[in-house]
């Protein structure tokens, strides 16, 4: 299994955590794995809305299982600890054991799913990656990989304390039981019939091409998703190149390491300053690996806000769809009036088949008109309804949605913000440990 | 430092043959030169001019640290008071309907009364150096002369004129005249002395081949055997394989880590700008992504600036001892052989006649020079291995404090950075 830190240890770090969100609107939080520093942001969390007040929530360790699948074969994957307890508990001093239960990542994808049908206008946070991508070529690309196992267990953390702080979802009660309900939780999802309420791809794509005047703000928002992914992608991709490139200058140091070795063999007085001096070369050499493994965090940090583009432009689309369909409605409750004007005055403006036919076959029976407008009059008052029905649906969709925008957006400039200070911090630290060593091999030379 | 292509030297240009006048004579031609390259060593009292008379170009920092060789070349001397003092600098481009070349100024100070005059300047280029070189091996075969920097260069790989090479030849070139004029013996070498103040070094094609032919006519000894080599000349003879080879090995390793650190840059230079780009759409965020943008660039150009330094001041300079080690070798050979024409000539003698005879007079000389060659190798030996500890020490010494200063320029740049980056974050704190 792959385990990070002894329980205990994580339980204090846990307490850090949440006691800090209790403060202030924006606050950060620290989650300390393998030495390094990963900053999760919950901002703008508001009292008595977010669960995460109630109750901690971390995902604690991951391991392997195999067992049979769906079409009965044997699979190998990965599970993950998720560790609950009520906040109470830790704050009176006691440490009382966490409820605990397994779960594996399409249990996480079932999850997200539900809530992006459930809450379409919410900016619902992103998994982390399913595989492994921009990887430079040290790094595995493996799923099963302990190092990857490791960054998407902080990812899925990640995950869940996003949702828990989130002014509407955190309150979704198969949220909860997701993380409380070890049995049955499946059932229970596929039970609401969240499925049947997804938007088929086709239809949303269709309101995205024919829609008229969807809102200004939106249609930017879904620019600056796309603009936002592009950017991230190319950036990942290079400071994946990067990152090799580095690898290797680093690496070859170590070979001065060992031929200073074997030239101060046959030295006499510039011998041993040559041979402390190569044994720095070698540890320059190593200390790449520590600082690559830093920068690993900060991709996952930008991948997070990759993902969270795709999010927000789900939310661009419905709006697309409920504007869209609220415009389809209109258009047809204006051509169902304009029917019935017609049959009033007795002129033909729009075409209809009925009205041709009856002008090569004849005039219908004042009976039979008089059918045809009741006909229309009830569809026009069953229109006026539904137009109604999605205009308010439609507006009430722009306001929260644009609501969780605007958290979104400012969460976005924060952690952003943030996740670049400790890139330049982790530079810093990278240069300073560069002189380090090159002094150390300054004074190792100066004494040949 | 330049950052792109290399820049050429200004050029004498194209003139008729008559009106050019002869590159190696000391006044020279009103061209694009300074008016005081006609008093070139009066530069003493300048204060920008080195005690042993090399003119100071303070126009970039790399220069200062071969300022910094200069200097600890001549504390080398353990306080010994230098009479001699030479500098090669001042390169320039000629262009003739023949050929295009480049020549450099050679200034001398002495008080050594083996020369007229107490300061000399004229100008030579590579072939002269080359003749000077073969003269000394020829006329003191029994001395470690130092070596030259490489004469071929592929035309088509290397710009022989660019600022860049020329440059780090000029270095090899002066490193070459100090340590011939550092040498007990061969600074006082008449052909060493002619180098340095004829106007002319006449007929020197002519004497350049008499040269390989003396060397040749001198040195027949190709049948002779060694029967043991003495254990100091196998142990040296050992040292500078084993040396060569390592030489070698880390001649690889810079030359691998320059290539990895010009793709890393490559890979940089491609960096910087998405966060450029990135910033153009956002708003809060623009700035702090600017300045990444700006950091990444500003770490671009320092390592940019550490690749090129260690390729012209590092590899050189390995470069150099390797052919100072070939040329050693050849010497230790031809001692060698020295032994084995007299060892084989005595083995003869003695066979040949009682003990009463005294030995000939041609046995005595072989042994004279057997003893001469020895005595003036261990002596140069020593020395060599002086100066190659003070040169290593210095060249490692170098490339460490490259490397320091890169990471400072890195360093400061990032935290320049970080206040620049934690100011909005600030100013939010307050307004909540």
């Amino acid at each position: 299994s792959a385990r990070v830190m002894p329980t205990q240890e994580r339980k204090l770090f846990s307490s850090t955590l949440f006691h800090k969100i209790f403060k202030a609107h924006t606050s950060l939080s620290l989650k300390k794995c393998k030495g390094c520093l990963y900053k999760i942001s919950t901002s703008m969390v508001e009292k008595g809305t977010s669960l995460l007040k109630m109750m901690e929530i971390s995902v604690a360790e991951a391991e392997k299982r195999t067992g049979k699948n769906a079409v009965n074969m044997q699979e190998t994957y990965t599970v993950y600890l998720i560790e609950t307890r009520p906040v109470d508990a830790a704050s009176e001093g006691t440490n009382p054991v966490p409820d605990s239960l397994w779960r594996r990542y399409s249990e996480f994808e079932l999850l997200r799913n539900y809530l992006l049908v459930t809450y379409p206008f919410s900016v619902v946070p992103p998994l982390p990656e399913k595989r492994a991508e921009f990887v430079w070529h040290k790094l595995s690309a493996d799923n099963m990989d302990p190092d990857f196992v490791e960054r998407r267990r902080v990812g899925l953390e990640n995950f869940l304390l996003r949702v828990a702080s989130h002014p509407d979802l955190s309150s979704d009660k198969i949220f909860y039981s997701f993380l409380t309900e070890e049995n049955g939780w499946k059932e229970t999802v596929f039970e609401t019939g969240f499925q049947a309420k997804a938007d088929s791809r086709l239809k949303a794509l269709n309101a995205t091409f024919r829609v008229k005047n969807p809102d200004k703000r939106f249609a930017e928002m879904k620019h600056y998703g796309d603009e936002l992914q592009s950017v991230i992608s190319q950036l990942l991709r290079v400071r994946a190149r990067a990152a090799d490139r580095l690898y290797g200058v680093y690496k070859v140091h170590g070979n001065y390491g060992r031929v200073f070795s074997e030239w101060s063999a046959i030295e006499k007085e510039m011998g041993d300053g040559l041979q402390s001096a190569g044994h720095h070369m070698d540890a320059y050499a190593a200390s790449v690996d520590d600082i690559l493994e830093e920068e690993e965090h900060y991709a996952d940090q930008l991948k997070e806000y990759l993902f969270y583009a795709d999010a927000l432009r789900a939310v661009c689309r419905k709006h697309e769809l409920t504007q869209y369909e609220l415009e389809m409605a209109a258009q047809d409750l204006t051509s169902k009036k304009q029917q019935r004007e017609e049959l009033a005055t007795g002129t033909i403006r729009t075409f209809s088949l009925k009205g041709m036919t009856s002008k090569l076959f004849g005039q219908e029976t004042p009976e039979q008109r008089e059918a045809k407008v009741k006909m229309l009059e009830t569809q026009i008052e069953e229109g006026e309804e539904l137009v109604k029905e999605r205009n308010t649906e439609c507006e009430e969709f722009v306001k929260s949605a644009w609501v969780d925008i605007e958290r979104f957006k400012e969460q976005k400039d924060h952690d952003l913000r943030e996740a670049l200070i400790s890139y330049a911090i982790m530079q810093i630290s990278m240069c300073k440990k560069g002189i380090q060593v090159w002094n150390n091999a300054k004074e190792c030379f100066s004494k040949m | 430092m330049s950052a792109g292509t290399p820049r050429s030297l200004p050029s004498s240009g194209q003139k008729p043959i008559q009106d050019i006048c002869h590159p190696l004579s000391a006044e020279e031609c009103a061209l694009s030169r300074s008016p005081d390259v006609l008093n070139p060593c009066s530069a003493g009292e300048r204060d920008l001019i080195l005690p042993n008379g090399t003119p100071v170009d303070t126009s970039s920092p790399a220069s200062s640290s071969s300022l910094l060789n200069r200097l600890q070349l001549d504390d080398d001397l353990d306080g010994e008071t230098r009479d001699l003092f030479v500098t090669v600098d001042d390169p320039k481009k000629h262009v003739s309907t023949m050929e295009t070349y480049i020549t450099y100024r050679v200034c001398t100070k002495t008080t050594r009364t083996e020369f007229d005059l107490p300061e000399y300047s004229v100008r030579r280029r590579y072939q002269d150096f080359d003749w000077l070189r073969n003269k000394l091996e020829e006329s003191q075969p029994t001395h470690l002369i130092p070596p030259l920097p490489e004469k071929f260069v592929m035309k088509g790989v290397v710009d022989r004129f660019s600022e860049e090479f020329v440059e780090t030849r000029r270095k090899a070139l002066d490193k070459f005249l100090k340590r011939v004029a550092d040498h007990p013996v061969l600074s006082f070498n008449e052909h060493f002395n002619a180098f340095l103040s004829a106007k002319d070094l006449n007929k020197r094609q002519g004497l350049a081949l008499l040269t390989k032919m003396g060397e040749s006519v001198k040195y027949v000894t190709g049948g002779y055997k060694l029967r043991a080599r003495p254990v100091e000349f196998a142990a040296m003879g050992d040292y500078l394989d084993v040396f060569t080879q390592k030489l070698g090995t880390i001649d690889r390793i810079a030359q691998r880590i320059i290539k990895e650190q010009s793709e890393f840059l490559m890979e940089l230079r491609e960096y910087g700008p998405v966060y450029s780009s990135w910033s153009s759409f956002e708003e809060d965020l623009h700035d702090p992504l600017e300045g990444v943008s700006g950091c990444v660039s500003n770490c671009s150009s320092a390592l940019e600036e550490l690749t090129e330094d260690m390729s012209e001041d590092f590899l050189p300079v390995l470069r150099e001892y390797v052919l100072y080690i070939e040329s050693m070798k050849n010497v230790l050979k031809k001692r060698d052989q020295v032994q084995a024409e007299y060892e084989t000539k005595l083995e003869a003698v003695v066979f040949r006649e009682d003990k009463k005879t005294p030995v000939p007079s041609d046995v005595e000389k072989c042994q004279d020079r057997v003893e001469c060659f020895n005595a003036d190798l261990k002596a140069d030996w020593d020395r060599w291995q002086n100066n190659k500890r003070q040169d290593f020490r210095q060249l490692l010494t170098g490339m460490a404090d490259k490397n320091i200063q890169y990471y400072e320029k890195c360093l400061a740049a990032w935290e320049s950075l970080i206040p620049l980056l934690q100011d909005k974050q600030d100013a939010k704190g307050e307004t909540n």
